[in-house]
């Protein structure tokens, strides 16, 4: 009797295990698939990129030469000056764009706000466009004789029409515009669904003990929103650190290389010039570097503020 | 609200959605007017629209570059729900300490950037070309295998299905599906809404996708879309009107879909950093 039951409770603990055993396989096997395809997609060609950056020749003759592609990192001045040019419009496009989303947000988030809709769809809108034609675009609004140029000019704005994309300075300046435009709105609908999640008696309270509209928004919103605000800020810097399509389509890169941005240099070094795809992977490992060097810093200032 | 806050807030998102809009319109408008009344600035419509699109389907192939877009998105779009789906799905009913430890190593393939794949992924398709050359340089499926996959769809479906009601799949085990049964009967049709959202943002990133395909894809005749407006905006002797047009084109498709499902797009957004 009693080793009979013992044998019993054996085969229900043993069936018990297996049936875990086959829950597992079952579940592994539901993620199996993405796990393969971003091992095979990303993590491998990372680990290939960093053998490359070792390596140098052209084509397909290359041989090991050590750090040498990392040496002669710092003394490559056009890496020089796309690594310049790409943190000019991160520091500059970044801040300017969040601000603006986050001061839009606010002034949409009113309730006794009319056409509501209109405006939140109309500002949202450039968000469908592809960045390729929106570029195209811009180059044309942004021309010597384009229509931006015009109307400054009707409005006696200016008294000569401004090189947009012929001077160095100017054609930044037109680069930061247009990624603005596009970006603003995407980011503003993120503020915007958080700005709902806020209580309102914290703004009356604060009325009440007499803040500003201004105070009302450093003192509050941007506290309140810090989450998203980081989540924002650190997708727009990855993305700022990638820029390609926009400076290819509006610039070139030119004046010069007034324009060009990290990615753009690594397209031109492996597409472009005599393609040299370990130089080309040590400039891709400089993006992967700075990436986590600006995520590192905005989760360090969103950190501190917290205490 | 005092008087001068509102007047205040109506001229400033006024002035915010002229300017969001006015690029549309002028793109519009320059599709409908010759390319001497475009560099002039003009900002009336005209009567030029049906010699612009003539004008266009002369010069390139815009028929055949928007069938290699459309098959592009499209199939990227379901293989993509299929297998993003299936791991977030995975990743959250099957929960497991070492799966959620698979999981964020997954996550830090959000933080490579594309600039750093291009290279290796071009050389290794490259020497797949050799062997397999129904996948190499040049194929659809090359521009479709590395982008098809990605975090962010896996972590989206994994946060929408914690909201998922586990009672549901539980009865329909019980009915005698088997795993893969209670994932398509039973929460794939539930999950209609997410799938939605999900969909509109993986066409919208394909439809426009520049850097790949302008590094895989080298003839003609297998361009996208946004390879054959950026060429016609590189050219020497650009007709503005022209170019317009080809941009109105490629721009619609997007537009309409996003106007069609726009609370799923946002909806969708939301999700992702709920």
């Amino acid at each position: 009797m009693i080793p009979a039951k013992a044998n019993q409770n054996l085969q229900t603990t043993k069936s018990g295990r297996k049936i875990r055993v086959k829950n597992a396989a079952i579940g592994w096997s539901f993620v199996i698939i993405a796990t393969v395809m971003i091992c095979l997609f990303y993590f491998y060609p990372m680990v290939q990129a960093l053998i490359l950056s070792f390596q140098s020749g052209t084509g397909t003759n290359l041989t090991f030469t050590g750090i040498d592609n990392y040496a002669r990192l710092f003394k490559d001045p056009t890496f020089i000056t796309t690594v310049k040019n790409t943190v000019i419009y991160l520091v500059i496009q970044v801040p300017v764009m969040i601000l603006l989303a986050l001061f839009l947000s606010v002034l949409l988030n009113n309730k006794t706000l009319k056409l509501k809709g209109v405006f939140r769809t109309a500002i949202f809108l450039p968000c469908v466009t592809s960045l390729v034609a929106y570029s195209v675009i811009f180059k044309y609004l942004f021309g010597q004789d384009g229509i931006i140029n015009i109307m400054l000019m009707k409005v006696s704005f200016i008294s000569e029409p401004i090189q947009w994309l012929t001077d160095p300075f100017w054609a930044k300046i037109a680069i930061i515009i247009a990624i603005t435009w596009r970006w603003t709105g995407y980011n503003m609908i993120f503020y915007l669904s958080a700005l709902q999640n806020v209580d309102e008696s914290i703004y009356e309270a604060a009325k009440i003990d007499g803040a500003s509209s201004f105070q009302q928004f450093f003192k509050i919103t941007i506290p309140m929103l810090k989450p998203i605000i980081l989540f924002t800020s650190i997708t727009s810097t990855i993305g700022t650190l990638q820029l390609f399509d926009e400076v290819m389509n509006i610039t070139k890169g030119g004046p010069g290389n007034s324009t060009m941005t990290i990615s753009q240099y690594i397209y031109n070094l492996s597409f472009k010039y005599t393609p040299d795809f370990g130089y080309a992977a040590t400039v891709s490992y400089a993006i992967v570097i700075m990436i986590i060097i600006f995520s590192i810093i905005q989760f360090k200032v969103a950190g501190d503020k917290n205490e | 609200m005092s008087k001068f806050k509102q007047i205040f807030s109506y001229s400033v998102l006024i002035l915010a959605s002229v300017i969001s809009i006015f690029p549309f319109l002028w793109m519009i408008v320059s599709s409908t007017n010759k390319s001497v009344d475009v560099t002039k600035g003009r900002l009336l419509p005209g009567s030029h629209f049906m010699q612009n699109l003539t004008n266009l389907l002369d010069t390139v192939d815009v028929v055949s570059a928007l069938i290699n877009s459309a098959k592009i998105s499209i199939i990227t779009t379901v293989v993509a729900m299929l297998i993003a789906s299936l791991a977030g799905y995975g990743f959250e009913i099957f929960k497991s300490k070492s799966k959620d430890i698979l999981f964020n190593f997954l996550l830090l393939s959000m933080m490579i950037p594309f600039a750093a794949l291009m290279v290796p992924l071009f050389r290794m398709f490259g020497s797949i070309s050799q062997t397999v050359s129904m996948i190499g340089i040049d194929t659809l499926a090359a521009v479709i295998l590395p982008t098809v996959t990605t975090a962010f769809l896996i972590f989206f479906f994994r946060q929408s299905t914690k909201m998922f009601p586990k009672e549901i799949l539980e009865a329909g085990r019980i009915d005698g599906l088997t795993e893969l049964g209670v994932f398509f009967r039973i929460y794939v049709p539930t999950m209609k809404t997410t799938y939605a959202a999900a969909a509109i943002i993986t066409f919208m990133s394909s439809w426009n996708s520049y850097l790949w395909p302008l590094v895989v894809l080298q003839s003609p005749e297998k361009q996208t879309i946004p390879l054959l407006i950026s060429n016609l905006g590189s050219s020497y002797s650009p007709d503005f009107g022209v170019i317009m047009t080809a941009i109105v084109i490629a721009t619609l498709p997007a537009a309409l879909l996003f106007f069609i499902m726009q609370k799923h797009f946002v909806a969708g957004m939301m999700g992702s950093v709920k």
